[in-house]
């Protein structure tokens, strides 16, 4: 049986962007009072493991790390087919950078037991880091291959799958078990279906926190972390009217500077 | 304590409706206003996202989400197109008969391939002398070898064209005090749909009439016994009918809201967003208070229903607000869009347009009215 580990993120809703609020002692947006979603690039990992257990006998773990209302994004994965899931909790993990969220899920991942291969998004939508996925690797000292746009063979351990690179794309044979950080070329995730969400019902979701992981507190969270933020901006976009007046050929003189002047034209 | 949350399954049925409705419905929506028709696909893409199951028991194919979950489908689905979502709701409509009133081979043989949208299902009461009046009933059945005869016209009628089977309300010809619903499948001999109504809004909604000439109906057709037909298209029509109007009115709110406070963000003038105008600020406040209002008037009915009581009253109530604040919502939405609130390119109109249809169905606000005053006197 094939056994598949899906990392998952909740990430504030995009739809809502123009409304987050940047913490301002932590520099991070809080997600405790708004709407969650899962960060679009795990939907095409969670998408990719699903298609390999229509193909072959598999166990899908759905594994997130966050705060308790992305126990929500957990219960989503299962509705849409996943077959167990994990959330890990603790405010200890609160404030992870790259490397302290890679850590805690390598270590959760060893706990689940030996994956034959870990599915990532290429990045999160709010951190856009795309280090998570090699950094897990590295901690569970398996190949990863980022940005893979097709799994052209994956009967057996000996896997061929196409990755982009630069402004095109290379084919990286691998063996397994193995990381692979996925784009949104390599499929169309399939949406929630009534019956998935009723099926969810008899799913399992397990809490674990730094407790169940076995390493000291430090290791967690902005603790653990070696980077951190130290600032943060929203990013703002104004309008201005202006009326232009005179002839047409003066207005359109005028409004060819001040489209020039702003780097527009 | 009364707890209002949606619980966390709820709120993910609400997703998925929502994304069905923002990725397979919204792009049909400008064809479906150009041509008056629904997409050739429509049923099929209704079934393939199981949305005829909700109501259908799981012992016969069905899903068995029940009401709540029906209401969010629907309201999720009009905030994109109140077209859509009356057909929906009057498939909805067709089925409930079978549910409640069906005998166990008519619940076997009619309700797996309503859930998977194999055959679709309506309701045909009204006649040109009245629908909130069944009593005026012209259809007639004769009891004629153990089997029936019906003759006889209903009109506005939606999915008269597509519908398969339709629970067609009849008096008999002997005894104008007995009624009964037969099911009338398409291919019967003198059963046909003629004429196609042409609305003020929900465009691309099928309305029309239906035609029974000497239609022989065998008697495993009856619904709910001979005689019964009142009871049964009346609950049909008080719990299920009415409950869909108020999915239907809620969506249209939620999409008059979105659209006046996206416009009203956007529209600039003297050198402001018109939303920092107190004009404008009570306009949306208005749509939101009739909108959380008609809400819980709507889920609570639904409740009831989930909880196997009768609704009709509670519906009547939510139908009568949630519809009237449609009606209100989009005329304000149109105010708000001003000049813009004319034109076809901005979807206002189309609410505008659809929010008066949303009236008559299911039963004027008037005959809403009759309804809860006879509750509130008895």
């Amino acid at each position: 049986m094939l056994n598949i580990v899906v990392c998952v993120k909740a990430v504030p809703d995009p739809r809502i962007a123009d409304k987050l609020k940047i913490d301002p002692v932590t520099k991070s947006l809080p997600r405790l009072d708004i709407p969650l979603v899962i960060n679009p690039l795990d939907s095409h990992a969670l998408e990719a493991a699903l298609q390999l257990k229509k193909k072959y006998e598999a166990h899908i773990t759905v594994l997130c790390m966050g705060p308790p209302p992305a126990g929500n994004i957990v219960r989503e994965c299962l509705a849409l087919g996943a077959d167990t899931g994990i959330l890990l909790t603790d405010p200890a993990f609160a404030g992870a950078d790259a490397f302290a969220t890679a850590y805690t899920l390598a270590k959760a991942i060893e706990k689940i037991g030996s994956p034959d291969v870990v599915f990532c998004g290429m990045a999160s939508s709010d951190g856009a880091t795309e280090w998570v996925g090699p950094e897990i690797a590295t901690f569970l000292d398996m190949p990863v291959v980022t940005m893979v746009r097709e799994i052209v063979e994956d009967q057996g351990d000996d896997w061929i799958v196409k990755a982009d690179y630069g402004h095109g794309y290379r084919t990286v044979k691998l063996k397994l078990p193995a990381v692979l950080t996925v784009t949104r070329n390599l499929n169309l995730p399939k949406p929630l279906s009534f019956s998935g969400i009723l099926k969810a019902r008899s799913k399992e979701i397990t809490e674990w926190d730094h407790h169940d992981l076995g390493d000291p507190v430090e290791r967690f969270g902005l603790k653990g972390s070696p980077t951190y933020v130290t600032e943060m901006y929203p990013l703002e976009s104004r309008r201005e009217v202006q009326m232009l007046e005179g002839t047409l050929q003066e207005k359109v003189a005028r409004m060819v500077k001040i489209l020039s002047d702003a780097g527009v034209a | 304590m009364i707890d209002f949350t949606f619980t966390e399954e709820q709120e993910l049925f609400r997703k998925a409706a929502r994304e069905f409705a923002e990725t397979k419905i919204a792009p049909h929506v400008p064809m479906m206003e150009e041509t008056n028709r629904g997409w050739d696909e429509v049923d099929k893409e209704l079934a393939e996202a199981e949305m005829f199951a909700v109501t259908i028991p799981e012992e016969y194919g069905g899903l068995g989400i029940g009401y709540i979950g029906r209401l969010i489908a629907l309201e999720e689905i009009s905030r994109i197109s109140v077209a859509t979502a009356m057909m929906y709701q009057v498939f909805g409509l067709g089925i409930e008969p079978f549910i409640k009133f069906g005998t166990e081979e008519q619940k076997k043989k009619f309700l797996p391939k309503f859930a998977t949208g194999e055959r679709l299902a309506t309701v045909a009461v009204t006649e040109p002398s009245g629908g909130s009046d069944p009593k005026g009933c012209r259809t007639s059945y004769k009891k004629v070898n153990g089997n029936y005869v019906l003759n006889g016209r209903k009109c506005f009628i939606t999915n008269s064209h597509t519908a398969d089977a339709q629970v067609v309300l009849a008096v008999d010809e002997d005894n104008p005090d007995a009624m009964t619903c037969f099911i009338v499948e398409k291919g019967m001999e003198g059963f046909k749909p003629t004429h196609e109504e042409h609305k003020v809004g929900m465009r691309g909604c099928n309305t029309g009439e239906i035609e029974m000439k000497d239609v022989e109906v065998p008697a495993e057709n009856v619904l709910g016994g001979e005689g019964k037909g009142l009871k049964v298209a009346m609950a049909a029509i008080g719990d299920v009918g009415r409950g869909g109007m108020v999915g239907c009115a809620l969506g249209l709110q939620q999409a008059c809201l979105d659209a006046s406070i996206k416009f009203a963000n956007e529209r600039i003038l003297y050198g402001k967003p018109i939303s920092n105008l107190q004009a404008i600020q009570f306009k949306i406040a208005d749509m939101k208070i009739d909108l959380e209002a008609g809400r819980l008037l709507g889920y609570r009915a639904a409740a009831i229903q989930d909880a196997g009581g009768r609704s009709s009253n509670e519906f009547a109530v939510a139908k009568y607000y949630t519809t009237e604040a449609a009606q209100k919502a989009a005329k304000m939405a149109v105010d708000i869009h001003g000049g813009y609130g004319c034109m076809d390119e901005f979807d206002v109109t189309r609410y505008l347009r659809d929010s008066f249809v949303l009236g008559p169905s299911a039963g004027t606000s008037d005959i809403m009215k009759v309804i809860v005053s006879r509750w509130a006197l008895s």
